[in-house]
């Protein structure tokens, strides 16, 4: 069976309120189900592997092949639990190793 | 080479000083390098001054530019000999097929854009894409909608985008995405702006292109046009005096 290649990605949750890890996740496979349906939504293979909620950072695993479905259903969530959020995706990478030394370099060009 | 970000259409309320310059630094951390801030036909010279000033503190290079909404092509060719000269981009809002006929084939528009939710009069199809090659002008598409709209008025838009968007692409009529909001929390990164392009067919070179290269091109033309130098396409004054 062929390797099935998988993505990880970087989000940057842009917010007054503090979502907890359960309704990030719940708020990205709602907007994949609203925009794709529960077809698309099912090839997607979402799994939130990280949430920081002091930084409102998380990352996420997908399908490479759902990559740009997943892009742009994140790209259009404007609430999050009823509040008012924007999820901006920082990073993407093929490991997580990789996308921590991405985020790390970004923060540090920001400084 | 680095691509260079735009977001041609904000609607920012220019009086309010500190909250015009909030979502200017939203935009400037969002990674745009262009921006271009709906303006009123009677914007005075020094606002607009102002508003470069403001966004060159903040790192962007700032496009003024003016929506027209007129009703009838004879309106919309009085409105264009009248402030072309005045701002960088001219928008036109397509709201009847005469006037979105005129817009398409005439070179001082910029930008066509037509009504979200009145499909009926959304005029862009191939006879309107013909003209607008010719023209010059692109298809001028808002994000904003997607973002708040919900439902079957959702679909029916992406349907019309996908639709439009095929058309410009066959006949070399640029798209150029833009955000169309006023607020920051709508403000989206340009390629997250290219994601929802995504959305309504355009790959993800066209959807890059629809935030950089195509309003790039744009801006760098009226630019070029609106110089002193410009005499007319491909000629320039590059120096003036006796020895000449």
């Amino acid at each position: 069976m062929k390797r099935v290649k998988r993505r990880y990605l970087a989000l940057q949750l842009d917010s007054d309120s503090l979502p907890t890890g359960k309704e990030v996740i719940g708020a990205v496979w709602a907007a994949v189900t609203k925009i794709y349906g529960e077809h698309g939504a099912s090839q997607t293979n979402l799994s939130l592997i990280d949430y920081n909620l002091e930084n409102k950072t998380a990352i996420l695993r997908t399908n490479l092949a759902t990559l740009n479905t997943v892009r742009a259903s994140i790209a259009t969530i404007t609430s999050i639990a009823g509040k008012e959020t924007a999820v901006h995706v920082t990073a993407i990478s093929g490991t997580i190793k990789a996308l921590h030394q991405k985020t790390k370099q970004q923060t540090t060009k920001k400084k | 080479m680095k691509r260079v970000f735009a977001d041609l259409h904000l609607r920012l309320n220019v009086k309010d000083s500190a909250g015009t310059l909030r979502v200017l630094r939203k935009v400037a951390e969002r990674g745009y390098g262009l921006v271009g801030v709906s303006l009123a036909p009677e914007t005075r010279a020094d606002e607009v001054a102002g508003l470069r000033s403001v966004c060159g503190e903040v790192g962007l290079d700032f496009v003024s530019r003016v929506d027209l909404r007129p009703r009838n092509a004879d309106e919309l060719m009085r409105q264009l000999r009248r402030l072309r000269r005045r701002f960088e981009v001219v928008s036109v809002a397509c709201e009847s097929k005469a006037v979105a006929r005129q817009a398409a084939k005439d070179r001082r528009v910029d930008l066509l854009s037509f009504p979200l939710l009145d499909f009926r009069r959304r005029f862009f199809d191939r006879a309107e894409a013909e003209l607008a090659r010719g023209g010059l002008a692109g298809l001028e598409v808002d994000v904003k909608p997607l973002l708040v709209l919900e439902g079957a008025t959702r679909v029916r838009l992406l349907s019309w985008l996908r639709r439009e968007a095929a058309v410009a692409k066959s006949f070399g009529v640029p798209v150029v995405v833009s955000s169309g909001v006023s607020g920051e929390l709508l403000l989206r990164k340009p390629r997250e702006m290219a994601a929802l392009g995504f959305l309504f067919g355009l790959d993800e070179v066209s959807g890059l292109d629809a935030v950089s290269r195509s309003p790039f091109a744009l801006v760098e033309r009226n630019r070029d046009k609106l110089s002193s130098g410009f005499v007319a396409p491909g000629v320039r004054v590059v120096r003036e005096g006796r020895d000449c």
